[in-house]
């Protein structure tokens, strides 16, 4: 299949089945996504926007009511293919307690190539290679319940790296996590794209780890509002502010600066960019004063 | 207080019991637990006494911890031992009005003692020296020729493991429970039975929410890693039987053909 065309959300609508007769509320509203192979996306938005719902159609846990998901030219909708879609689109959710099955942090990494029937030693071979990449090597055969947040979500990401997926999507990995355990797993996840070339989808409601993405998707109230590289879609600080969403705060420290009439550019997402436009504004205002 | 619950009990260790192969184990427990059974003399029973005393030594395990075992059910011990010393009849050794002890009766007495302490010695022994996931595991390959007859094996072991991973997660839950409704204002600790059951409700009907909730995620989390129940599936430890297993089988068929000689052929003053 073309890498141009990886992953395809074709103008798909989604709404939960309504039991008490009232009108089911359209959780997306015909949304259309294309993720290239290998590319690190992040679909933002806050609470109930339907980032999740989204998330959940790229591996067919959720087959869309309206429209068509591809994953490399297959049909989520064709029962057939399944655990093919599967295999190739892992998943990682918010709770890293809720989705341990294992007892042994070695045996849980296993799990998924035990159901694929995987002879041992090759889940022997993977279930390590798997470990050594997310650095929990050391860890293999504690309870998870001896882990840290982070820990065990880096655990869960191998859990899936096991698979050797071509596509890993994360449901707000970090949402649960210390600040520590945040770095952690931000790191492990950006090692995974730009190492091994897994294409990457972050659903996140933290603006500073999709200013690290390659391409931000802002959706709200089941629509795409934005999509475009971090800058593009930072830019729109004002759109982002009216939808309850917030900019990284580098971002908006400059745009309120430049709203005062200050000379910084549009749109800066890194402390560092932020540091260096300042310093050079303060230069070039003492030698212009 | 909730984190002193331990579940299976295991002792980490390195001996040549704790590298019996799981599914050895579980059978030869039970041809122990045939053994004590069959004894039915004093110097018979010794031998399987002695057997006990044998795998512990091996465990290199602290004796100690065979009064652990035994101390919950003492009451149960004592009271067979009472009630076979008063009502089993024989030649009276002691009569004090209506009450007669007769030899028969201790000697029944004492041998019922033993072999309960030691059933529940060497059964203890097998969780002392077992990770309860290869117990696990070793009674699911045990019982995969049950699988024929319709018998849901795996999804036995599947819930028996999942169970054993979420005991921490869950005992963790109910501590931040009770203190979440301690700090509202809960009074758990005064009042009699009935008002100390009733102040569990607040804490079991949380705990109960979030345990489907997680069960709910858990099964979303398999599904996306392609769980489709026990069919075609493999697994990442294999367990073989090595030498050391079947040196343990024979030394144990070996202890129970001596029970049974011993039985037959043993002084006849011990026997019954």
């Amino acid at each position: 299949m073309s890498k141009e065309k990886f992953i395809e959300a074709n103008r798909i609508s989604f709404s939960y089945p309504s039991y008490d007769g009232t009108l089911p509320h359209l959780v997306l509203d015909r949304v259309s996504v294309t993720i290239k192979e290998g590319e690190f996306l992040a679909v933002l938005g806050h609470n109930g926007s339907g980032k999740s719902t989204l998330a959940k159609h790229f591996n067919a846990i959720l087959i869309p009511t309206e429209g068509t998901v591809t994953v490399d030219g297959m049909n989520t909708a064709e029962e057939g293919k399944l655990y093919e879609i599967r295999q190739e689109v892992g998943m990682v959710f918010q709770n890293p307690d809720n989705q341990i099955v294992a007892t042994l942090v070695e045996e849980d990494v296993a799990f998924a190539l035990e159901n694929l029937g995987v002879p041992p030693e090759e889940i022997r071979r993977r279930v390590d290679e798997a470990l050594k990449k997310v650095g929990m090597y050391e860890y293999r055969l504690h309870a998870p319940d001896q882990l840290s947040g982070g820990q065990k979500q880096r655990v869960a990401i191998a859990g899936i790296i096991a698979m050797q997926p071509r596509c890993v999507v994360l449901d707000e990995p970090t949402a649960m996590l210390d600040p520590k355990g945040r770095r952690e797993v931000m790191s492990t996840i950006k090692q995974l794209n730009e190492e091994m070339g897994v294409t990457v989808v972050l659903i996140t409601h933290y603006m500073d780890e999709a200013a690290q993405c390659g391409r931000v998707v802002v959706i709200d109230d089941g629509k795409t509002i934005l999509d475009g590289t971090p800058r593009e879609v930072f830019k729109n600080v004002e759109l982002l502010k009216k939808r309850g969403l917030d900019v990284p705060q580098v971002t908006e420290l400059c745009y309120e600066l430049r709203k005062e009439g200050c000379k910084l550019p549009d749109c800066v997402l890194t402390e560092d960019e932020c540091t260096a436009a300042i310093e050079n504004l303060l230069k070039g205002g003492a030698q212009n004063g | 207080m909730l984190k002193d619950v331990t579940f299976g009990q295991y002792f980490p260790g390195d001996s040549v019991i704790h590298k019996m192969d799981p599914r050895m184990k579980l059978i030869l427990i039970i041809v122990y637990i045939v053994m004590l059974f069959v004894a039915d003399g004093i110097i018979p029973l010794m031998l399987g006494v002695a057997v006990t005393v044998f795998a512990y030594a091996l465990s290199k395990l602290s004796f100690k911890l065979v009064w652990r075992c035994v101390k919950p059910i003492l009451p149960i011990v004592i009271f067979t031992a009472v009630l076979n010393i008063f009502f089993i009849e024989g030649d009276p050794i002691f009569q004090w009005k209506f009450i007669s002890i007769s030899e028969r009766g201790v000697i029944t007495a004492v041998l019922m003692c033993v072999r309960i302490i030691s059933l529940i010695a060497g059964s203890s022994l097998l969780t002392y020296t077992t990770t309860p996931i290869a117990l696990t595991d070793g009674l699911e390959r045990l019982m995969k020729p049950l699988a024929k007859i319709k018998v849901p094996v795996h999804e036995l072991s599947m819930m028996m493991t999942i169970a054993l991973r979420f005991i921490p997660t869950l005992i963790d839950e109910t501590g931040k429970i009770i203190a979440a409704q301690k700090a509202r204002g809960a009074d758990m600790d005064s009042g009699n039975v009935i008002q100390k059951a009733k102040a569990l409700v607040p804490i079991l009907i949380p705990l109960f929410v979030s345990a489907f909730r997680r069960a709910d995620e858990l099964a979303l989390a398999m599904e996306c890693r392609c769980y489709r129940g026990g069919e075609g599936r493999t697994r990442l430890k294999q367990l073989s039987l090595s030498p050391r297993d079947w040196i343990a089988a024979a030394f144990m068929t070996a202890a129970l053909a001596g029970v049974v000689l011993l039985n037959k052929f043993g002084p006849a003053v011990m026997v019954l």
